[in-house]
């Protein structure tokens, strides 16, 4: 498997980070990275970063399950993520995440027919202050209503 | 990018660099004209003792939750190891209630920075991570910029200041989970494991990171330290109480008026918070609750709420400071309801790795949820408490607590509205009897 060179260049970088023979440490950021550009890990994926750190693909395997960003299968284009956690419950998280639902048609962990997007309801991502809070992929948004979600969904919509 | 207009009650110490509405993380060369890495300069003229004793003065105590005294946590380092000694930042906030150390990651990168190569002079490492939580993606490019940076100007590498000292420092994605702001989980998770904890002793500080001599702490503590070595620990201590340091920056969330980040003094009384920096409950309602210090943090009344914020005061009624997350709930909230979505939380976090609490937390959110639709048993209540009960301190990491004691006190301080929704229910519509947990 191949990446983009900016991915190449900094998987590079991050080899050096480790002390000599514990390179896999770079797993867990390695396979995140990584799937941003293949959209899940799979089991290619497996065997490329198993080669690369040099461990065998179970060590691999079994961080998968364990860390709630990693994914097996791909999910959309714009991945929308909704926290409900207390202060965003508090603020309102909930009905947001209900509203998302609609809006997109699709529920929790599921992906609109075109793949364009994907809804998560999450755990707390850290704007409880600014709540509540939705993440587009990397992107946080904050105090949110349902109107303004629907501005956010129509403008991505349109940006395709 | 700042969130919240200060409050002329904040004393900033952290924060003193922030210019509101300044959207740009504060770049190496604002930050050197604006007494950057001086502390740090003034550090590389301080033997490890020296600077060991200036942080144990400030009384500066740990910002991730646990409260513990950061000079004595970095003492406990033995020096002489032949082995590299490490530093390790825990970036990985996730305390539900807990937006602080995105605010510094995000305008002043290279206080952090500064704070660590401190604290990594003091026990003289070799190489630093800066663990940040993969949600965080936009802030690992803002701190690996200032690396950049750092290292551009010869604060980080070889030969730092002239010195004759070699450190290397770099940032590190975790990829979601909570048990990771652990800091054993963390420390498996930065070798590349599933993020479980470790069984302790052995401490960090003897056998951390790869198995070396380890120094780890959050963000905000790392950031206290320049301005200490600057201008002392005894005026740092003297900003707070005499047992407690220092400023701290408060996330002051839910039902307030002007949610936000402040830092102020340690010992800060809560109520004071909530009404004079927080601009009151919203709406003109009555206070119900708070969670003084994230959702690990028992919950308080708010007849309880007159209270100064020091780690004394709150152990004293049975709660903790936590990691600074105040979360305000009014008159009209559901505390089953906010439980139950607390409890969802920890369940969905807990690692598995010790059954009282992955079986504890399960069991906790099958019996808060239906005690939350109305469906369940009055002896619900009393079985939710003893369940948490029974999961106190018997599991590797403080997951469990910090699941059970939440739990506890929510029944124990609000058990009328346990009681109260399961008679509502019941009477709107009555169930011939309990549903069995199998099938929520």
């Amino acid at each position: 498997m191949t990446f983009s060179p900016e991915l190449e260049a900094r998987f590079a970088r991050m080899l050096r980070n480790y002390p000599p023979g514990r390179q896999k440490g770079a797993l867990i950021p390695m396979l995140l990275y990584a799937q941003d550009e293949t959209g899940a890990v799979t089991p290619e994926l497996v065997q490329e970063v198993a080669n690369r750190l040099s461990v065998k693909p179970v060590e691999v395997e079994e961080v998968i399950g364990f860390y709630s960003m990693l994914r097996r299968k791909p999910m959309g284009k714009y991945h929308v993520q909704v926290c409900t956690n207390i202060s965003c419950l508090l603020t309102g998280g909930e009905e947001l995440f209900e509203h998302a639902c609609r809006k997109l048609g699709i529920g929790n962990r599921e992906v609109t027919p075109d793949g364009q997007f994907s809804l998560e309801e999450v755990e707390c991502m850290g704007a409880c202050s600014w709540a509540p809070a939705v993440e587009v992929n990397y992107d946080f948004h904050h105090k949110m209503t349902p109107e303004k979600f629907d501005q956010l969904i129509d403008s991505l919509a349109k940006r395709q | 990018m700042l969130f919240n207009e200060p409050h002329p009650l904040e004393v900033k110490v952290l924060t003193r660099r922030f210019e509101y509405p300044n959207a740009e993380p504060i770049g190496i060369d604002r930050f050197l004209a604006t007494r950057g890495y001086e502390g740090f300069r003034k550090a590389l003229g301080m033997t490890p003792e020296q600077i060991i004793d200036e942080v144990k003065k400030s009384n500066l105590r740990g910002r991730g939750g646990a409260g513990f005294p950061t000079g004595m946590k970095w003492s406990f380092v033995p020096r002489q190891s032949p082995k590299p000694k490490y530093i390790v930042v825990n970036a990985d906030e996730s305390e539900p209630g807990t937006c602080k150390d995105r605010i510094i990651l995000e305008n002043d990168p290279h206080r952090l920075i500064e704070g660590v190569l401190i604290a990594a002079r003091a026990i003289n490492a070799s190489r630093g991570w800066i663990y940040i939580r993969g949600e965080y993606r936009y802030l690992i490019a803002v701190v690996d910029k200032a690396i950049e940076e750092a290292y551009q100007h010869g604060f980080l590498g070889e030969n730092i200041q002239g010195s004759g000292w070699t450190f290397h420092l770099s940032t590190h994605s975790g990829a979601g989970a909570y048990e990771c702001g652990e800091e054993s989980a963390l420390l498996n998770s930065l070798e590349g494991l599933r993020g479980n904890p470790r069984l302790k002793p052995p401490f960090p500080a003897t056998s951390g990171a790869f198995q070396c001599p380890t120094v780890l702490n959050n963000v905000e503590t790392y950031s206290a330290v320049p301005d200490i070595i600057l201008n002392g620990g005894e005026w740092y201590s003297n900003l707070g109480t005499p047992k407690n340091g220092g400023t701290r920056l408060f996330c002051l969330s839910g039902h307030v008026n002007r949610p936000g980040v402040y830092e102020l003094p340690m010992g800060f009384n809560l109520l004071r918070l909530i009404n004079e920096v927080g601009g009151g409950v919203r709406g003109g309602r009555k206070l119900k609750a708070v969670i003084p210090g994230g959702s690990s943090c028992p919950v308080l009344k708010a007849e309880e709420c007159d209270l100064p914020m020091d780690h004394e005061s709150l152990a004293k009624i049975g709660s903790m400071l936590g990691s600074g997350g105040v979360v305000v709930m009014d008159e009209t909230t559901d505390m089953v309801k906010a439980m139950f979505r607390i409890m969802k939380f920890y369940a969905h976090e807990s690692c598995g790795w010790c059954i009282p609490c992955r079986e504890g937390t399960a069991w906790l959110k099958k019996l808060l949820g239906r005690l939350d639709e109305g469906l369940g048993v009055s002896t619900d209540i009393d079985l939710a408490n003893e369940l948490a009960r029974n999961m106190l301190g018997k599991t590797f990491c403080a997951l469990g607590d910090a699941a059970a004691m939440p739990t506890i006190s929510f029944v124990e301080k609000f058990r009328g509205e346990f009681e109260a929704k399961l008679k509502s229910a019941q009477a709107q519509a009555p169930v011939p009897g309990a549903q069995p947990l199998a099938v929520l």
